[in-house]
């Protein structure tokens, strides 16, 4: 993303509403600046804020004599007056960030919008994670903080050297050089994303151990993680199992999300659900 | 996309938030879940929700390439349903969000009934899931837990911010956006109506509750005026 410094007219309202921070009104030039490395490419600015066509000229003299006069003037805090965001042509590696901030841009991997994941939100037709199963999202950056892939990376390595298979249909595995040691493409480490989701599954007795496995490297991270944990219920739709666990480890649940069962496959589609895993 | 799992506040807080999703399964129900998709939406908007939206274009309140400058003074604020069911052309994740159990329950009994098919989410509180399911009289089949937030949590906002921003968990409300609407709405330099418009316009995907939102502001207006 690029603002064009010939219509910006340094109102201040995107510096706002960049989720990374990474908009500064620049003393010098006087106009609304991106920290490029900062910047993730979620769009949120060219997409989130409504745009004006105002005459550049015409607002900063506007602007020029309200400040002389010690007059607010308080427009709407969430418009670009002059549309003076201008998207990028995006190129490897950078194009990356982009796939992991923008939720908007489908994951070329995965053909699905967001992070790029279908979780256990469709369990009942994909049947990701069975009973006896645990299905952990690992998700890094957010909110509001933002993660590079040697972070993620550090994590996955863990994971791998424990053993664990990583979910195939996953934007994270998909950018995997040497999925068995969980090594990421070298190329993409510093690249800077809004959120990265790593998906694993694992028997629900190594659930404890993957958990404290998750906050011995959470500690060497500069991060934040958001922990999600899918599992399969009983017939009567009750869990006995996994909550007891995570109780246990000290969570509270307050939130989650519930698959109610509703979905089923397609007639068309005649083969039983693909084994989507990658053994790592 | 756990864009409603993490949602930042204890399970009271959920108390008005209901968020219900249909999504289709890459490969296995998509092909033919166009219609289905706008079916979900067409029901859902009979219930009353809060916000209506798709992962593709947004929710019921949107950002304009084009603004009249004079909407600075008269801008809408009404949520436009009717424009998320028409625009919705393409295969993605469709949801609503309500502000009540009730309407909640009876949204997800009437989607069992009509058997579109989908896979269907609710993202809520537990307990209020659990009655929902129960309520249809559906077992639950699957359920994803958020643990919260670990790691370097020290580079996080206040609670009031955090619960704001979390609303959109693709991240596309900011924090200091969040933080500067409830400054606003302290001072009396906006309602706390048009305070949650803004950060309503910033999602992409319509789960963002302004019910909920608004609450949030004014419970926030009110510390501020008790700490006087």
């Amino acid at each position: 993303m690029r603002i064009n410094p010939d219509k910006c007219v340094a109102c201040g309202n995107c510096t706002y509403v960049c989720p990374m921070e990474a908009i500064y009104i620049d003393p010098v030039i006087k106009r609304a600046t991106i920290k490029r490395d900062e910047c993730v490419e979620c769009y949120a600015c060219y997409n989130g804020l409504s745009q004006e066509h105002l005459n550049p000229t015409m607002v900063r003299t506007v602007r020029k004599i309200f400040a002389a006069m010690r007059i607010r003037f308080e427009p709407e805090p969430d418009v670009c007056p002059t549309a003076a965001f201008e998207p990028d042509e995006l190129t490897w590696p950078r194009v990356v960030r982009r796939a992991f901030s923008d939720p908007r841009v489908p994951h070329e991997s995965t053909g699905v919008e967001g992070r790029g994941t279908e979780e256990v939100k469709t369990n009942d037709v994909s049947g990701r994670v069975k009973v006896g199963e645990v299905g952990f999202t690992i998700e890094f950056g957010r909110p509001g903080v933002g993660a590079r892939f040697y972070e993620i990376q550090e994590m996955c390595r863990a994971l791998a050297k424990a053993g664990v298979s990583f979910e195939k249909k996953n934007p994270i595995t998909s950018l995997m050089s040497d999925v068995p040691s969980g090594t990421l493409r070298e190329d993409i480490l510093d690249e800077k994303v809004m959120s990265a989701i790593v998906e694993i599954k694992v028997s629900v007795d190594r659930t404890e151990e993957i958990v404290r496995l998750v906050w011995d490297v959470e500690k060497k991270l500069k991060t934040v993680i958001a922990l999600g944990v899918g599992t399969r219920c009983d017939e009567n739709g009750e869990d006995h199992v996994v909550a007891p666990i995570l109780e246990r480890l000290g969570y509270k649940l307050e939130r989650a999300k519930t698959n109610i069962g509703l979905g089923r496959i397609s007639p068309q589609i005649a083969k039983p659900a693909a084994q989507e895993i990658v053994n790592a | 996309m756990t864009n409603t799992l993490h949602r930042f506040g204890d399970a009271a807080s959920f108390r008005d938030d209901y968020v219900i999703f249909a999504i289709a399964s890459k490969g296995k129900n998509d092909a033919d879940s166009l219609p289905k998709l706008r079916r979900f939406l067409e029901i859902a908007a009979e219930y009353k929700p809060v916000n209506l939206g798709d992962a593709r274009h947004g929710g019921a309140l949107r950002p304009s390439k084009s603004m009249n400058p004079t909407a600075h003074w008269n801008r809408d604020i009404t949520p436009d349903f009717a424009a998320v069911i028409a625009g919705l052309d393409t295969p993605t994740t469709c949801a609503a969000v309500f502000d009540n159990k009730v309407a909640a329950e009876d949204f997800v009994k009437r989607i069992k009934e009509e058997d579109l098919g989908l896979s269907i989410n609710i993202s809520t509180s537990i307990d209020g899931a659990e009655q929902c399911c129960h309520n249809a009289c559906i077992p639950r089949h699957s359920v994803g837990y958020s643990l919260g937030f670990e790691g370097a949590v020290e580079k996080l906002p206040s609670a009031q911010v955090m619960t704001l921003s979390t609303m959109c968990g693709h991240g596309m409300v900011s924090h200091s956006l969040a933080k500067k609407m409830v400054d606003w709405v302290k001072e009396g330099r906006r309602t706390p109506e048009q305070a949650v418009s803004y950060m309503a316009r910033f999602c992409s995907c319509g789960v963002f509750n302004p019910a909920r939102a608004r609450r949030i502001i004014q419970e926030a207006v009110q510390q501020g005026s008790n700490a006087k």
